[in-house]
């Protein structure tokens, strides 16, 4: 019974708890049930909020029992970026800076996703301020990827993708600045998508690169992801960059995957020397797969995509310093060193060498020297530049095809460790990313297969042009079809929900016992 | 080497973050490989490209002037490090003798 629970999908659990075959509370219990039981293997949460999440849950009951009508996600239990604001639970960011914090106000997807009945778990573990490809720059401990406990499980957003593929929720949301939703959902085989800037609220977002942030959701079927796009998305008064449109159509495109004569643009830039070879052979595979379902495929070039990672190495770090000057001590937040003969400059200086981890430090650093007088020109100046020739790549594309499509991220999962000392290294893991933040596009990561070198998932990306999130689904729907075989992480489904007690409590043995025996 | 340890001791100062000689000795070699690998943008930034600040034509928003609640006092000051007569407390912000 709750391992089934477990591995439903989130539209499943939904309809069920709709008609009352299941409540709410229920659900929720076998998922807090199932964090209790192994997340000190995967720690992919920074704090459970049990109390609060069976309160929200009772509350879905009561109303569904009075006959009132919710959405198809009322009831169902998700896992939040801790990069959101919630008002009265702890918010961290993956920063000391920001331990113990409980924020005084709801993020606006906070507060869509609580007014949709979708009952909130708890926050999940992500790099400092989301600066990272891999959860090891949290303030807190790194995620462990529940495909291989000694791997990355991706980053910023780790701890959402995680939680998605060890079944500790049905549901996840991220931000990606960078890649910071695609490449956690690329390594472990689930979905998530990056809707395109401005189609989601940044209000109550802990800003990190405010012309590239934007909150998206994570899951494991493309169904699940679009139902919950489309609580999240729309407009937002609060946000000045929020766009005043219609939500794309992407529930209608994830419940079709009609791809036929659709055009399907294959970056050639995105391919080749750093490109794992399963990498490149599953994906190939999905292309082909495409073109059986009824794609037109071409090989598209895009110039510029080659100096995106320089560009935006500049443009994130300018626009980070800027953002993160508000973490000075004064009014929330860490305060170190205030021992009262020191002054309140001596004080931010002392607080934020504590507060901030390496990456960040790094990046403010060169941030600041960006924007300095003298090379603005030659760093953040050339790097808009580049900004708007991929921009200009794009469009180009966009006029020869309907999406783009590449590898999510060149390899698989990269072991805990491996990248740590070598920032560039770990930097590229968003070659492929990047892009679409830096031209605003809609853009999604969708599982295609494990490579056959080391039986890990790889992530197929589509890109999609300005408000055409829709496309973006239609082709995950597409291929998640194609492929066969049912969703890719149930291929460790048993893995992670043998043993699940029926009640949710959790048993004696740990996960990584299981593991062990398997 | 575009970027020295002394360079890296004053940005840190700008940014005012504390960095213990440790950290700098650490910090200052990984900025400058990472400001040798970004330089490329220079190469195909040329004159007539016009910069790109941000993926939306942005115009300014307007709306009514309308009064709406703001956070109570309290829950605000909840969160703050230091705390007297319902204000934040800091630390002195002129130097001695000031």
């Amino acid at each position: 019974m709750s391992a089934a629970i477990l591995t439903a999908t989130a539209s499943d659990l939904g309809r069920r708890i709709a008609a009352r075959e299941l409540t709410s509370v229920e659900v929720t219990r076998v998922f807090l049930g199932q964090i209790k039981r192994v997340d000190a293997d995967v720690h992919a949460f920074l704090h459970v909020d049990a109390e609060g999440a069976l309160a929200q849950a009772a509350a879905v009951d009561a109303r569904l029992d009075a006959g009132e009508e919710l959405g198809p996600l009322a009831g169902v239990p998700l896992a939040l970026k801790d990069l959101f604001c919630q008002e009265g639970v702890p918010t961290t960011a993956g920063s000391q800076i920001l331990a113990g914090w409980r924020p005084p106000y709801s993020a606006t997807v906070t507060q869509r996703l609580l007014d949709a009945g979708i009952v909130i778990l708890g926050k999940t573990n992500l790099d400092e301020f989301a600066m990272g490809s891999s959860t090891e720059n949290s303030a807190f401990g790194a995620t462990h990827n529940p495909w291989d406990l000694d791997r990355i499980p991706g980053g910023s957003g780790g701890g959402s993708s995680a939680a998605l593929a060890a079944f500790e929720a049905p549901l996840a949301i991220g931000t990606d600045t960078g890649g910071s939703i695609r490449q956690p959902a690329s390594v472990t085989g689930t979905v998530g998508v990056k809707p395109t800037y401005g189609g989601t609220s940044r209000y109550g977002v802990i800003a990190m690169a405010s012309s590239l942030d934007q909150p998206g959701p994570c899951a494991r079927t493309v169904l699940d992801a679009a139902l919950l796009h489309a609580v999240i998305a729309g407009h937002d008064p609060m946000d000045s960059t929020s766009i005043d449109a219609p939500v794309p159509p992407v529930v209608d495109a994830a419940r079709s995957g009609d791809v036929r004569g659709l055009r399907v643009g294959v970056v050639r830039e995105l391919s080749g020397e750093g490109y794992a070879p399963g990498v490149e052979q599953r994906f190939g595979e999905a292309v082909a797969l495409l073109a059986q379902a009824g794609a037109e495929i071409v090989e598209v070039s895009c110039p510029h995509f080659g100096y995106a990672l320089g560009a935006y190495y500049l443009i994130m770090p300018s626009e980070v310093s800027s953002n993160l000057a508000r973490y000075d001590a004064m009014r929330y937040g860490l305060r170190a060193g205030d021992d009262g003969t020191r002054s309140a400059e001596e004080v931010m200086n002392l607080t934020r060498g504590e507060g901030f981890g390496d990456e960040v430090k790094r990046r403010v650093i060169i941030g600041t020297y960006a924007l300095s007088s003298g090379y603005y020109d030659a760093y953040y100046g050339s790097a808009q530049k580049v900004r708007r020739l991929i921009a200009s790549d794009f469009d180009a594309a966009f006029e020869q095809v309907d999406v783009l499509v590449s590898p999510s991220t060149p390899t698989t999962a990269f072991r805990l460790g491996e990248r740590t000392a070598d920032p560039l290294a770990m930097y590229a893991s968003d070659l492929c990313t990047i892009p679409s933040n830096m031209a605003g596009n809609a853009s999604g990561s969708f599982p295609c297969g494990l490579a056959p070198e080391d039986g890990l998932p790889v992530g197929f990306q589509v890109m999609a042009p300005p408000l055409a999130d829709d496309r973006v689904y239609r082709v995950g729907a597409a291929l998640e079809r194609a492929l066969g075989g049912g969703v890719l992480t149930d291929r460790i489904a048993e893995r992670w929900t043998a043993g699940a007690a029926p009640d949710g409590s959790a048993p004696d043995d740990t996960a990584r016992d299981r593991a062990e025996e398997a | 080497m575009a970027l020295t340890t002394a360079d890296v001791a004053r940005l840190a100062e700008l940014a005012r973050i504390a960095l213990t000689p440790e950290e700098l000795e650490r910090l200052a070699p990984q900025l400058d490989v990472i400001l040798d690998a970004v330089a490329s943008v220079s190469e195909v930034a040329t004159a007539d490209t016009e910069p790109m600040s941000h993926a939306l034509p942005l115009t300014n928003v307007f709306r009514d002037d309308v009064v709406t609640p703001s956070l109570p006092a309290a829950a605000v000051l909840a969160g703050a490090p230091s705390v007297e007569d319902g204000r934040f407390r800091v630390p002195r912000i002129l130097g001695e003798g000031a």
